[in-house]
């Protein structure tokens, strides 16, 4: 069958950085396309390219025949495109956004009614028709982004990162919808940086650096790697266990998951035994099968160099509940952002909070650190209340705020001074710190550049080694590595993961479901209240049931929110 | 062009301005606090200028004289002995200016002789400085006439000028302030509110899903300009209503006139606040460029209080590229002295090729692309 469209030997360059290298693809009818790839790798640049929104500066893009220079026309009335912040206009409300795309899309005014019934049913929107679209929801807003791209049926669908800011239930939702579509003779193309949504596709392109990895059916590259994932489970220490395997040359990758650790092997290499990577006596090594992130991170794998040791503070002294957080209220106005939260962090664990965009992650941050004053309920962090507690107490703690909280204009050298001076750091010491910082980020090469003009990796580098420098005993972390790739993620976590093993407590917002089962413990909080809270693998268990008997962790999560829905209801 | 996209559009925008309170503030709120600001705060008159008169020894010459001041209605007088303490005075800035009346005044005043009498101004103030001086010398030559025919002489004056003030007869610069506020009113909406909603899309994302949609350039460009026009129009009829009830400002020539002028150089304010757009993606760029290349122009250089006649040349030169310029004369022609067409064809002629030349420009620069 004909493509519905088809990119040849593609480039594209904004100033020095080049977005896309010489990429060739097709773009099927009826299916589910995915532009896969970390952030940064092009994969905006490609979808709008493919709307004619971009003029490549080599090779060509043609849509349903159309040339996506000189015809751009005729691909505006082929395609739907929702970008990346939906593209709604949140003062208007929901039926006002879909009646203003199909006057622009040229539906028959006669069409109006129904296709409207249909979209928002299809949507769940029925019943919101009189909302403002800025009053929905992260996933509804979504919803109605894709109704609105839908709403003359297009022949091809671009949806860029879809997903991004949206919970569990409903990025399930729009996957449902999207392969429906597909169903009916719809090309899709859906763009993310999820690797697991990878594996919902049809067929990928990975993108990397603007080049292309691989092109086709997802479980095609996966299946490459059979043979090479395993699994370590019954150690008493995963963490050990994990950077032994780090240190390993035949190791290609290792990630906590849950009470268990996931190795992928380098090609060839046979798998450890447990007495190589452990004492523990119960520990056993099985088999388990591939999955995409394990064939993307073994691909990148010429990428992943040895990750630098985070210089010793030495063993903190901290012991028992370091963090505490008794019927945590917050409101503001009549909105109750963080509504009576409980949980408290020993020293040296690693405490994950877990929810949607808005449930309240941020704002119960900011109470622990003092930030921001509770309306009601207790925080004490390192046994003070921070709200009443002298500037000094705060010495005791970094804080990597969700958004790039550096000097944009200052250079690396600078930030890095700065925020040394800020801690108080001095002398011989304070050379010494900033000097294994950059060693440990890797920012020799860019320490004169501005901050602001960093890739996003290197920002969240930056503000990590920042908000570390003073060796606290306490550290929150804000979505740390939202929007960075998987590898930066790893290297993120084994800093992380050395810190706690030094006694240091740490606090992490995520909305990363995987990243979730690298804590030790995490409280899922949804709607400003805590749903759920305990180690990974018993949130998983409490939501066994006879239809999931063995749930993922986003199972779990997703059981555990409907479960909050169906009580709110009734 | 398909006329249902553009009435979509239209209608899009119409909702937005009414949920949004702040295009309502500055099309419909910002003019009335302008109007009022300047119609009771602001005035270019010198009235009630506080002077001291110092009369050394009073004698009845001297206390005529005072009087004289006192009289008259651009003064307060504070009547004091010793120059010491008017000086003090003009330092601390109690008095704007000091009229020392010396011990010897009288006498050779009485004789006919030259009788001096020392002025002090306070030229911090240029503006009114130079006005006081004017007032004084009025002053002093009027007591002079009438102490000269007391005694039955006349002072000889060889020519006496009778000044007759055209169009503005009492020289309220109310009546001369009032028209040139509607031109910075129309270049507030026209150019600053149309730059900041076409960045706002911009920055929402809702430009990439909008330019993604079949839609022309001509279509969202016009879809913007349709509904800002009526309310550009909208707050010149309020400025125009508040101005002749409120302060009784005249308007001298016809409405119709003034509403086809007022369009004209309304769709060159949009136009521009289109072209800033274009170029600034984001509200807080644009309101710059448009506070800069727009309304501090329409502000300084347009004769809405300052002439730019008297200006150095080039920047004289400068003022002749800014539209408000033309507006202003035309405006201020309209409202004090009627349809006059000498002054208005021409001025409109160069606010046509104002307008023309932006929206061209506009049209060329606006592509359905992100680069």
């Amino acid at each position: 069958m004909e493509p519905l469209a088809v990119i040849r030997e593609v480039g594209k360059r904004f100033g020095d950085t080049t977005a896309l290298d010489h990429v060739s693809a097709a773009i099927p009818a009826g299916q589910v396309t995915g532009l896969v790839g970390s952030d940064g790798a092009g994969k905006t640049t490609l979808v709008r390219l493919l709307a004619g929104l971009l003029v490549p500066d080599g090779g060509d893009v043609a849509v349903c025949g159309h040339d996506s220079v000189t015809a751009t026309a005729g691909i505006h009335a082929a395609i739907g495109y929702m970008p990346q912040r939906f593209g709604l206009y949140e003062d208007l409300s929901v039926i006002q956004n879909l009646s203003l795309y199909a006057d622009l899309r040229g539906l028959a005014p006669e069409e109006h009614r129904a296709t409207f019934d249909r979209l928002l049913g299809f949507s769940g929107l029925s019943g919101f028709e009189s909302r403002l679209a800025g009053k929905l929801s992260g996933g509804m807003k979504q919803k109605l982004g894709l109704a609105c791209a839908l709403i003359a049926t297009p022949k091809l669908l671009l949806l860029d990162e879809p997903s991004v800011g949206v919970d569990p239930v409903s990025r399930r939702e729009l996957w449902r919808m999207v392969h429906g579509l597909a169903e009916t003779g719809v090309g899709v193309v859906w763009s993310t940086a999820y690797l697991d949504e990878a594996e919902r596709c049809h067929s990928v392109l990975l993108l990397d650096r603007g080049k292309l990895l691989y092109d086709g059916d997802p479980a095609v590259l996966t299946g490459r790697f059979a043979g090479r994932s395993f699994v370590v489970r019954g150690m008493a220490d995963k963490r050990a266990v994990q950077a032994a395997a780090r240190a390993r040359a035949d190791v290609a990758d290792s990630l906590i998951q849950g009470a268990g650790v996931r190795l992928v092997m380098a090609e060839k290499a046979p798998p450890p035994t447990a007495t190589e990577l452990t004492d523990s006596p119960g520990a056993t090594v099985e088999p388990i099968p591939p999955r995409f992130e394990d064939a993307f991170v073994a691909l990148l794998e010429h990428r992943n160099a040895a990750i630098p040791a985070l210089p010793s503070w030495g063993r903190h002294s901290g012991s028992g509940t370091v963090v505490e957080a008794k019927g945590l209220t917050r409101r503001f106005g009549d909105f109750v952002a963080v509504d009576k939260i409980d949980f408290a962090v020993a020293a040296g664990e690693i405490f994950g909070l877990l929810g949607p965009n808005g449930a309240g992650k941020s704002t119960t941050f900011r109470m622990l650190c003092g930030l921001l004053p509770p309306s009601g309920g207790e925080a004490r962090t390192a046994g003070i209340d921070l709200a009443t507690a002298a500037p000094q107490a705060r010495q005791r703690l970094g804080y990597m705020s969700q958004k790039f909280s550096l000097y944009s204009d200052l250079s690396v050298r600078q930030n890095l001074n700065f925020f040394a001076g800020v801690y108080g750091l001095t002398g011989a010491h304070r050379r010494d710190t900033i000097a294994r910082m950059i060693a440990v980020f890797g920012l020799e090469h860019m320490i004169d550049q501005n901050a602001g003009g960093l890739p996003l990796g290197f920002k969240q580098r930056l503000a990590l080694a920042a908000a570390i420098m003073h060796g606290p005993d306490i550290l929150f972390l804000d979505e740390p590595t939202s929007g960075v790739d998987p590898l930066v993620r790893r290297e993120f976590w084994s800093h992380i993961n050395a810190m706690a093993a030094e006694g240091v407590s740490v606090l992490v917002t995520t909305h990363f479901l995987d990243e979730a089962e690298y804590c030790d413990r995490i409280g899922i909080v949804y709607r400003g209240r805590m749903i759920a809270l305990g180690a990974p693998d018993a949130i998983k268990t409490e939501a066994r049931s006879a239809t999931l008997p063995d749930p993922s962790l986003e199972d779990a999560f997703v059981a555990l929110v409907e479960r909050a829905d169906r009580e709110e209801a009734s | 062009m398909n006329l249902r996209r553009l009435a979509a559009l239209i209608r899009k925008e119409t909702l937005q301005i009414i949920r949004d309170p702040s295009s309502i503030v500055i099309a419909l709120v910002l003019p009335v606090v302008l109007l009022l600001l300047f119609g009771y705060g602001v005035s270019l008159d010198a009235k009630d200028i506080r002077l001291a008169v110092v009369v050394e020894s009073p004698t009845p010459a001297g206390s005529s004289l005072v009087a004289a001041f006192a009289d008259s209605p651009f003064f307060r007088v504070t009547e004091l002995r010793h120059r010491g303490e008017a000086e003090q005075g003009m330092v601390a800035g109690r008095f704007k200016g000091v009229v020392v009346v010396p011990t010897a005044f009288a006498e050779k005043a009485g004789r006919g002789d030259d009788a001096p009498l020392q002025v002090l101004l306070d030229g911090t103030d240029a503006n009114t400085a130079r006005l006081m001086r004017g007032y004084v010398e009025g002053v002093w030559s009027k007591w002079l006439a009438h102490e000269a025919g007391q005694r039955g002489q006349t002072v000889a004056v060889p020519v006496v000028a009778q000044p007759r003030v055209w169009f503005n007869p009492q020289m309220l610069s109310r009546d001369v302030l009032v028209p040139g506020l509607i031109a910075i009113n129309m270049t507030l909406i026209g150019t600053l509110l149309t730059a900041l909603v076409v960045a706002r899309e911009w920055e929402r994302g809702t430009m990439e899903a909008l330019i993604a949609t079949p839609v022309s350039v001509a279509e969202i460009l016009l879809g913007k300009l349709v509904p800002y026009f009526v309310l550009g129009m909208a707050g010149m009829i309020l400025s125009v209503g508040l101005g002749t009830a409120l302060f009784q400002v005249p308007l001298r020539g016809s409405l119709w006139v003034l509403m086809a002028v007022s369009a004209l150089f309304l769709v060159g304010a949009l136009a521009m606040g289109l072209l800033i757009s274009t170029v600034a993606k984001n509200q807080f760029v644009a309101g710059q460029i448009a506070i800069v290349s727009a309304f501090l122009p329409a502000f300084m250089l347009s004769g809405f209080v300052f002439e730019p006649s008297s200006a150095p040349a080039w920047i004289e030169m400068l003022s002749r590229a800014v539209a408000a310029r033309y507006f202003v004369t035309i405006l201020q022609t309209l409202f004090l002295a009627g349809d006059l067409w000498s002054v208005i064809l021409p001025n409109s002629a160069a606010l046509a090729v104002i307008a023309a030349f932006f929206l061209v420009v506009t049209l060329r620069r606006t592509h359905k692309r992100l680069d």
